[in-house]
């Protein structure tokens, strides 16, 4: 039984959709007058972020809030990491203080899972991003914000940018998503490759040869190095950043290169079926990876992705610390894809 | 919750007696409520949102006017969230003209320990200032662990805890009757 939430891939179909259904009921009560619910009383939520982040912090203290959780903010710069101390000692002093989950962002592939196996602590471990690894929430709210744009209308069927719409117990099967951009360095990637496949969906990974992971072959989806041949058959269009403060080499000519080959401008826009959106993790580079014309646009989901990003960490919190063991339960990991790129 | 398979379970309002229960409870709420202008009906998941729907067909047929009538899921407000793994959530929608300054009629199928009555005034208070808030059940079975009583009851059913009393409605189990069983194995909640 699993009480953590470490990776997308030991999601399976059922939990997921649970998560997702949770996430919907979550959503519906961001439009009350009183947004908080009780349901966390006296539970602690500890945050601990070894690597800077705003949007990925502040969205699960929000959530944790919103239940009533006492959240305690832990950021690596100005404790007594920059000290020197280890993994393994923040751990216990976490544990020492009743935390019931701690939400861990770290620089290093396998640190949550390395904290959630240990015995270092006994309360629920989630995965807020660690290293080019795996980013499980980030995955969720992606799913979430395509199953209701793309399976939202009453029909289960697109919803044509009239508003996102109710998805509740549907999955994505047959919709065609395209990841553009920096696969190597992207978690996002990763735990959207796993998670949607998961949900029935079949993914395409677009990028250049070198921003590709070895062994990307082995991931369940397709891999096009031409954007152009892929966008009129993708529901919906997922630009990522391109990660230079993790890359220690040169992976492409220019950054102009780049972007006329695997930016999403107006005319490639387009070119897309009408009822498909266009998503970003964030930040976005304006120019870079995504014109401004196209961030802009009402295909744009991106300030919608954040808002989703609430509703989902509520979801998971609740689904694990809700109850007396938590609500997702999986059985043996499914087969999660290695990490082995050069460095 | 399936509580089908105790043998000895018994009918105890069928689909005629339930109708007319129902329609009972709809005049009480028209006489109670003097003409039912400002009521608001909200079911609490599953089976009492089909009542109140139910509920909601008969005042307009008694008063010629639309009854605005919704959901109201409590899960996350229980008092034994700690007790079980976490649960599932329902769905709560609210209509649109919301709960402020008017009267609430919390529709529910089986009044027992009142503790989900209780979760449900908590959740009440998270989304509006009703005018007041009055409970109308189809079973009172007795058992009460809160001062909670209903205002309008289908059927008073004295039980012993060892017994399950259990509502079947046509649009979740294919039919409507209420049954009375005898509990095997642990103690469910209802």
């Amino acid at each position: 039984m699993k009480r953590h939430l470490i990776s997308a891939a030991d999601l399976t179909r059922d939990d997921a959709i649970l998560v997702l259904d949770t996430a919907e009921e979550m959503a519906r009560v961001a439009d009350r007058p009183i947004k908080k619910l009780p349901t966390l009383r006296g539970r602690t939520v500890v945050n601990l972020f070894f690597e800077d982040s705003t949007r990925t912090r502040i969205s699960f203290e929000a959530a944790a809030k919103r239940l009533s959780a006492d959240v305690i903010n832990f950021s690596a710069k100005g404790s007594s990491v920059s000290k020197g101390e280890s993994l393994k000692d923040t751990a216990l002093t976490l544990e020492a203080m009743g935390a019931d989950a701690v939400v861990i962002r770290h620089g290093s592939s396998g640190a949550p899972h390395r904290l959630a196996t240990s015995g270092w602590i006994g309360g629920s471990v989630v995965n807020a991003g660690d290293g080019t690894h795996e980013h499980p929430t980030q995955a969720l709210l992606d799913a979430f914000t395509m199953r209701r744009h793309l399976a939202g209308a009453k029909d289960g069927g697109p919803t044509f940018h009239r508003g996102p719409g109710d998805g509740s117990g549907r999955d994505l099967a047959g919709r065609r998503i395209t990841i553009v951009g920096d696969i190597l360095h992207s978690r996002v990637a990763r735990s959207n490759v796993h998670l949607l496949n998961t949900l029935g969906a079949q993914v395409t990974l677009v990028a250049p040869p070198t921003l590709l992971p070895i062994g990307v072959d082995t991931w369940p989806c397709d891999v096009s190095y031409d954007l152009d041949a892929v966008l009129a058959k993708s529901d919906a269009v997922m630009m990522l950043r391109v990660q230079s403060e993790r890359m220690n080499a040169a992976f492409f000519p220019t950054e102009r290169e780049y972007s006329r080959r695997y930016g999403l401008d107006g005319g490639r826009m387009a070119a897309l079926p009408e009822h498909a959106i266009v998503m970003h993790p964030g930040p976005m580079n304006r120019g870079m990876e995504i014109t401004a014309e196209v961030a802009d646009s009402e295909r744009c989901t991106v300030v919608e992705q954040v808002a989703n990003g609430v509703s989902i960490r509520m979801a998971v919190l609740y689904l694990l610390l809700g109850g007396n063991e938590p609500a997702i339960a999986t059985a043996a990991p499914a087969a999660r894809t290695e990490e082995n790129h050069q460095s | 919750m399936a509580e089908d398979r105790s043998t000895s379970a018994r009918p105890v309002l069928e689909a005629p007696d339930m109708a007319r229960v129902l329609t009972r409870i709809a005049h009480e709420i028209v006489e109670r409520a003097k003409g039912a202008d400002d009521v608001v009906l909200l079911g609490i998941p599953t089976r009492g949102v089909f009542l109140a729907r139910r509920l909601a067909d008969k005042l307009a047929d008694i008063t010629g006017r639309k009854v605005p009538v919704g959901s109201l899921d409590i899960t996350m407000y229980r008092d034994d969230l700690r007790l079980h793994p976490a649960r599932a959530l329902a769905r709560t929608d609210i209509p649109g003209d919301g709960v402020d300054g008017r009267l609430v009629i919390l529709v529910d199928d089986v009044l027992f320990s009142g503790r989900t009555i209780r979760a449900a005034l908590d959740a009440l208070n998270d989304i509006g200032r009703p005018r007041a808030v009055q409970l109308a059940v189809l079973v009172d079975r007795g058992h009460r662990e809160l001062p909670i009583r209903a205002d309008y009851v289908g059927k008073n059913l004295p039980t012993s805890l060892r017994e399950t009393v259990k509502v079947h409605l046509t649009e979740e189990d294919g039919r409507d009757t209420v049954l009375l069983g005898v509990r095997e194995g642990s103690p469910a909640d209802e």
